[in-house]
């Protein structure tokens, strides 16, 4: 993974533009951030259809409300720390309690944004926007995912937040793979363990999966792209073939992907889990790779914390 | 003179007692910023707006967003009687567990209501939001959006502020209740955001006031003449409670029940309104 050179936000600068010729009715609106998500792709293939609203996320996410009530589909192209932490009212208030037909994709998500801190890195997103009532929640692992994504929301007639990283992903979804909102989707067979993981920490699961394999242990791994709705049926099935359940995220412990798995095994298949993440603390700034180290979150600190949990398991 | 304000006065004298009706069946709600916002409320829905009640969702129609979404009983009250829904809502279902008329308005229960609203500051911008959409899919239809003195208070007020005026959004009207009560008590004492004509006019903004209880001025000054270049506000002076003395200019009275007395007072002043208007 590399914060230079081609990211994910320019997969979705071409998936707005392709997005775009597919919907007439989509505009695309911004907070000054448009050159940092790529969204001014958009605005050049379609400056009519293309907002700016500068550093206002509050009013341009109940503006893009009151557009939806008149029959566009607007699109919010946002880092993902100030739709959610920021704007959590507007998202919550003026587009989720009437179901309006808003598409929200919260850019730089995590620790994908390595040189900007703290204070641009979302680490909460998901369990602000997963506690949001009538909101479905999505994550892309690559490219390939997240154009089939965005098409899937454009299609879905209610809001809607597709979450994606600044930086590359390495391509990881089969080619005839076909996203379906509320499917997870297996990546990787296996019998003593899965991990479940989405967006970027899903490549280094799968490495994770590799380095484990050297070691006899047969990891299955689970792309939980669709956080809410979640896919019961898929998690419970898995784990009740594996026994013990690792979850990997960039993103907090507490009310991501981690906590809506538990709440799946909780209720339907109690197993033991170990969440993989970022650890009640607030991001740093620095470089990607060292950065990914300092919260565990390399295959090599998954592989070994995958091994931990299966000898906590045995006893 | 305009030939039905007698005709509107009687409805804005019938209006505020269905507004106490409501909020003594329900046992409480927000009625001093509810009564102070009637005169607008129907000189819009009564005169101004071309909407149609039997099509509730006619894409051509003005639309109205209640900002001060409090207001809504208000609202409600004309709503019924121009038939968007009957009348006995009004007693049946306003802020009944999980039922027709909640206490803000909610778009996707009530006919008529054009967005939900509620948390201060929000339907400003969802109103500019249907503006920019109006124009960019060229409707001819006109956006109302009914805000509240206090509401001011909300940053996000002046970040829509911003950008309708940035966006040149001529088909944009903004009407405020300017009761200056809120529920710490002055508007003035809690937070003051006067002199809003200037600070509107410093947005760039179009700007008028008017005695907001006054339906001939009211009238006289939406439908003349403005500039389309830019959004349109109107500062409507109104007294909080307007229509019931122990009521009026009172803090309290911004979300309260009414105990037996009070509700008798209230009725007996209010018919007196009513036999004023019909004479």
């Amino acid at each position: 993974m590399s914060h230079l050179g081609h990211g994910l936000r320019d997969d979705w600068g071409q998936t707005l533009v392709s997005m775009g010729h597919k919907f007439e009715q989509m505009v695309v609106l911004d907070a000054d951030v448009g050159p940092a998500t790529r969204a001014d792709r958009f605005a050049k293939e379609f400056p009519n259809r293309f907002v700016q609203f500068g550093c206002a996320e509050q009013n341009m996410i109940s503006a893009a409300a009151g557009m939806a009530t008149v029959g566009l589909i607007p699109v919010l192209s946002i880092f993902a720390c100030f739709c959610s932490k920021r704007a959590a009212d507007q998202v919550s208030i003026s587009i989720a309690y009437p179901h309006l037909n808003v598409k929200l994709c919260g850019s730089y998500a995590g620790l994908s944004t390595p040189n900007t801190g703290a204070t641009h890195q979302a680490i909460d997103d998901i369990n602000i926007m997963r506690g949001i009532p009538n909101m479905v929640v999505i994550e892309a692992a690559d490219a390939l995912e997240l154009e089939q994504a965005m098409e899937a929301c454009l299609q879905y007639d209610g809001p809607t937040y597709l979450r994606i990283v600044r930086c590359a992903v390495e391509r990881i979804m089969p080619d005839d793979y076909r996203f379906v909102m509320n499917h997870a989707y297996r990546l990787r067979e296996g019998h003593d363990v899965t991990i479940f993981s989405s967006g970027m920490m899903v490549s280094a699961s799968l490495q994770a999966a590799d380095l484990l394999k050297a070691k006899g242990i047969i990891a299955e791994v689970i792309n939980v792209s669709t956080l809410k709705p979640i896919d019961t049926e898929t998690i419970v099935k898995s784990v009740k073939k594996t026994g013990c359940a690792v979850t990997v995220e960039n993103h907090t412990i507490f009310g991501g992907l981690g906590s809506a798995v538990a709440e799946v095994l909780g209720e339907h298949q109690p197993t033991l889990l170990k969440r993989i993440g970022i650890n009640d603390c607030f991001g740093t700034s620095g470089q990607l790779e060292s950065i990914l180290d300092h919260y565990g979150l390399t295959a090599i600190q998954i592989a070994e914390q995958t091994e931990e949990l299966l000898l906590r398991k045995k006893f | 003179m305009i030939p039905d304000i007698k005709k509107l006065t009687q409805i804005a004298a019938k209006t505020r007692r269905d507004i106490l009706e409501m909020m003594w069946l329900a046992g409480s709600g927000h009625i001093g910023g509810s009564l102070s916002l009637v005169e607008i409320a129907v000189v819009l829905y009564h005169r101004i707006l071309n909407i149609r009640p039997q099509e509730p969702n006619w894409p051509e129609r003005d639309r109205v967003v209640l900002s001060k979404g409090h207001g809504a009983a208000c609202i409600y009250a004309v709503l019924a009687a121009r038939g968007f829904f009957p009348r006995h809502w009004l007693w049946n279902e306003f802020i009944r567990t999980d039922r027709k008329l909640p206490e803000h308005p909610d778009m996707r229960k009530v006919p008529g209501i054009d967005m939900s609203t509620g948390s201060l500051g929000q339907g400003i911008s969802c109103a500019l939001g249907i503006a920019w959409a109006a124009r960019h899919l060229h409707k001819k239809f006109h956006v109302f959006a009914l805000m509240g003195c206090g509401e001011h208070q909300e940053g996000q007020v002046w970040e829509a502020a911003m950008a309708a005026s940035h966006h040149c959004l001529g088909n944009l009207t903004a009407i405020i209740d300017y009761n200056n009560r809120q529920v710490s008590g002055l508007t003035s004492d809690v937070l003051d955001p006067a002199p809003l004509t200037d600070k509107y006019r410093a947005f760039g903004w179009h700007v008028r006031q008017v005695d907001g209880h006054e339906i001939e001025d009211l009238i006289t000054i939406i439908e003349s003449p403005w500039p389309e270049d830019r959004p349109r506000v109107i500062l409507a002076r109104t007294v909080k409670g307007k229509g019931v003395s122990f009521m009026e200019g009172e803090a309290k009275f911004h979300a309260a029940s009414l105990n037996d007395e009070q509700y008798a007072q209230a009725v007996k002043e209010l018919g007196l309104l009513e036999v004023k208007a019909a004479s």
